[in-house]
């Protein structure tokens, strides 16, 4: 690299950053949608009537079948064609929220079937209504079981913001390319500085993950002793 | 009226029938017990008391209102009707205190200073006060039954069942469960219970209600049943019964 390159890199690394913040924007947006519709959905599945429930694996069959490049512009060029006024960002956020919402459904379904039962006919049996078992012995229980799974979703859907790019959102990937194509001998340490970024906020998103599961971890469970491994 | 009235239940699961029209009654303060061979619907029986399986067909009323009514809040019939399960389940997440408030704080509405000393109440009785933060994982399968049994008690039942509260446990936990039982009886408490410990039917129950293939074959007091049965069927399984689990207790 020339003198002149390191200069160009170091003059983009602010619009690097700040396109960053709008991947960490997009990051936020549809793992919230997706983890509200995902719970959603799972409750649906296991404890919904039947047609709902027919209809809830339907819609987590459609939103994990359909490439996620796809249902970005299917989403975005879509609702535009029928003159929805919808921003690149928002259509980004819903699309991959979406999708991300049929992922963390299985993700809690599993957890909420794992938690058994039993454990649903305790909270009835002392006049518990099923929203309450629920709410306060059901899903306390798969949230925490849902933890490591919904670790590998994060990290998934993390760098899947930069799909974004495809309609058009100006975010990390996008501003890469921009500052290649002003100065191509960039091509490999811009990529390399976006990996760099998502290989730290993966790292990050990681740690705190796995220190939610430390603080909420259920006594009794763990294994007992110092150092001691089973 | 009897505390429970129990008429001509039926229940089927597909082809399977396995309650047969049974009938029969609980007054306040009686302790009865219900034995038979596996499969003969009697968890299906205790469930159907408080609906946690609705019936098919027949009534119950509980201190003159019917449950099996569609009128009746069932909610809050649960609440009256304490529920002993087999294999605990207490919920795990929540400490032993939890476990005993939970029901007090979000069915009863209870405030929480109120619900936690009844609860603390409720585990001294079961001699647990000093288990209030242990979490279930924490403590022996005889603690949790006698948490799950506090629980039960915290929602001041009219009625408790228990469902073979003590065929899980080891054989050295059984005994400070079935006592806390027996001084529940001794307390007055309602209480059907589900088990094959013969010498708890014999010293406790009132009446012990034999139970087979979906029907109550004989019911009668424990003196009775054991000595003089009306029907050959009782005897042989009672003689079976008391060989294979002994008498213990
Ligand atoms: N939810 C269910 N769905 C289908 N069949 C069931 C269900 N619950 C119970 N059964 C069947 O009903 C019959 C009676 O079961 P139940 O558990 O009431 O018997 P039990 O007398 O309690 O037996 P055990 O002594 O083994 O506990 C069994 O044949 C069982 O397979
Ligand atoms: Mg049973």
């Amino acid at each position: 690299m020339t003198a002149s390159d390191w200069q160009g890199l170091l003059k983009g690394v602010p619009s690097l950053l700040g396109g960053l913040g709008i991947n960490l924007q997009i990051l936020l947006g549809l793992v919230t949608l997706g983890f509200l519709v995902g719970i959603v959905i799972a409750l649906i599945q296991v404890y919904g009537p039947r047609p709902l429930a027919t209809l809830a694996v339907g819609y987590e069959w459609f939103f994990r079948g359909v490439p996620e490049m796809v249902l970005l512009l299917l989403i975005y060029y879509g609702l535009r064609q029928f003159h929805v006024p919808i921003t690149p960002f928002i259509a980004a956020v819903v699309a991959l929220g979406l999708r991300s919402s049929a992922y963390q459904s299985q993700i809690f379904r599993g957890a909420i079937q794992a938690v058994g039962s039993r454990q649903m006919m305790a909270a009835l049996s002392v006049g518990m209504t099923r929203l309450q078992a629920i709410r306060h012995v059901i899903l306390p229980q798969a949230l925490r079981l849902s933890i490591p799974p919904w670790s590998n979703e994060f990290s998934s859907v993390l760098k899947d913001t930069t799909l974004a790019s495809a309609i058009g959102v100006i975010e990390v990937f996008k501003r890469a390319r921009f500052i290649i194509g002003r100065q191509y001998g960039l091509a490999l340490p811009a990529f390399m500085l976006v990996a760099l970024f998502f290989l730290v906020l993966t790292y990050m998103g990681n740690w705190i993950l796995g220190a939610l599961e430390r603080r909420y971890r259920i006594p009794g469970f763990e294994a007992k002793g110092t150092g001691e491994r089973f | 009226m009897a505390l429970l009235v129990v008429e001509d239940l039926h229940k089927r699961y597909g082809k399977e029938e396995v309650l047969r029209g049974v009938s029969f009654t609980l007054e306040r303060g009686e302790t009865k017990v219900i034995i038979g061979p596996s499969g003969t619907g009697k968890s299906t029986l205790l469930r159907c008391i408080n609906r946690l399986t609705e019936p098919d067909r027949g009534r119950i009323w509980l201190n003159g209102e019917e449950i099996t009514s569609r009128r009746t809040n069932i909610y809050k019939i649960r609440a009256q009707i304490g529920f002993v399960f087999q294999d605990f389940n207490l919920f795990t997440h929540l400490t032993a205190l939890d476990n005993v408030r939970l029901g007090l704080i979000r069915v009863k509405r209870m405030p929480r200073r109120e619900a936690t000393e009844r609860a603390m109440r409720e585990l001294a009785r079961v001699g647990l006060a000093d288990k209030a933060n242990a979490y279930p994982a924490q403590l022996s399968g005889g603690q949790q039954q006698r948490v799950s049994i506090a629980r039960a008690l915290a929602m001041d039942p009219k009625l408790i069942l228990f469902d073979e509260p003590t065929s899980a446990l080891d054989p050295e936990l059984i005994g400070e469960v079935l006592q806390v039982m027996i001084e529940l009886a001794e307390a007055g408490m309602t209480m059907l219970v589900v088990t094959h410990e013969m010498g708890f039917a014999r010293s406790v129950a009132d009446e012990i209600i034999f139970m087979e293939k979906g029907v109550i074959v004989e019911q009668g007091p424990p003196e009775v049943l054991f000595t003089n049965p009306k029907v050959p069927r009782t005897a042989e399984f009672l003689r079976k019964i008391t060989e294979f689990y002994g008498e213990s207790s």
